[in-house]
């Protein structure tokens, strides 16, 4: 049993990551901050219940999570696995794998990281139906285990690796989507509208869902 | 352009893995031969690493947000005070 004497020193150190973490689910800075105030009240309040020698990482993810769901969720229609259509496998690194294409705007020296600008990483992931969106930000982000994610969304290890295989597939199809219409801005700024409708055959960068 | 991922039946239960061993979540086994098939395999080993890359970019781009100034000293106030008036700490 833990004291709550210990609780800030134990669990200050993880309010960085649980920061970015809420700023990936609420996608807002104000919710961000009070979800995180939130999940370390409750996690105060309830420090008595944790046990010491477990993982207080989890257990403080797990406290976000729920708060999240609870809370702060938006109303939205649950997303099944086959909501997210059918994209290949390797769908970025089959057009994106090759280096120096003019059409995406990428050079020979040119890495992932400076290629892809922040802005379209964070928006790709945020763009994810929720289902989506959390195992990916606790395995991608935060990385946590399998058996972890399974255990904080409290769902199934098997739907917790599909729901991560579409959901990154699917950050991967809006990743490509937005740097074809970056690409294609850069090389004809005039010509934009006709060759957005042309090149990319649902229109998918602007991020609306 | 497009890159042609391999086609051989290795190379489709190779590439079929790639993101439980990228996520560092396979049995030894099941690791040491998907490691033997990319020491042989340029192609896969290509597409791995590329998505070795890529997931690497997404960590680092995902969470660098900043923590707004005062959230901290915010949350500390509530071990610390009666925040919602019943009489306990918190």
């Amino acid at each position: 049993m833990a004291d709550q004497a210990d609780f800030a020193e134990e669990a200050m150190q993880y309010a960085p990551q649980l920061y970015s973490a809420a700023m990936r689910m609420t996608r807002n800075r104000a919710d961000a901050e009070d979800l995180v105030q939130e999940a370390y009240l409750k996690g105060f309040r309830s420090f008595h219940t944790f046990n010491e020698g477990t993982n207080l990482r989890a257990w403080l993810f797990r406290i976000l999570t729920n708060t999240y769901i609870n809370k702060y969720r938006k109303k939205q229609r649950s997303f099944d696995e086959s909501d997210l259509g059918d994209i290949e496998d390797l769908y970025l690194y089959k057009r994106m794998g090759t280096f120096d294409d003019p059409s995406i705007g990428r050079s020979a020296e040119e890495s992932l990281m400076e290629m892809l600008p922040d802005d379209e990483v964070k928006q790709a992931l945020e763009n994810l139906p929720e289902n989506f969106r959390m195992p990916v930000i606790l395995a991608d982000v935060q990385g946590f285990a399998y058996k972890e994610i399974a255990e904080i969304l409290e769902i199934p290890i098997g739907t917790v690796m599909s729901r991560l295989h579409r959901g990154r597939k699917q950050m991967q199809k809006a990743l490509h989507d937005y740097a074809i219409d970056r690409g294609l801005r850069r090389a004809e700024p005039e010509q934009d509208a006709i060759d957005q409708t042309e090149g990319d055959e649902n229109g998918n960068g602007d991020g609306s869902m | 352009m497009a890159m042609e991922a391999c086609d051989e039946p290795d190379c489709a239960a190779t590439l079929k893995e790639l993101d439980v061993f990228l996520d560092d979540e396979l049995s030894d086994g099941a690791r040491q031969s998907i490691a033997h098939h990319l020491d042989d395999c340029p192609d896969c080993l290509s597409a791995f690493d590329f998505h070795a890359e890529l997931k690497q970019v997404i960590t680092v781009k995902l969470q660098n947000d900043e923590m707004p100034a005062g959230l901290l000293s915010r949350i500390e106030k509530c071990f610390s005070t009666d925040f919602d008036g019943d009489g306990k700490i918190g």
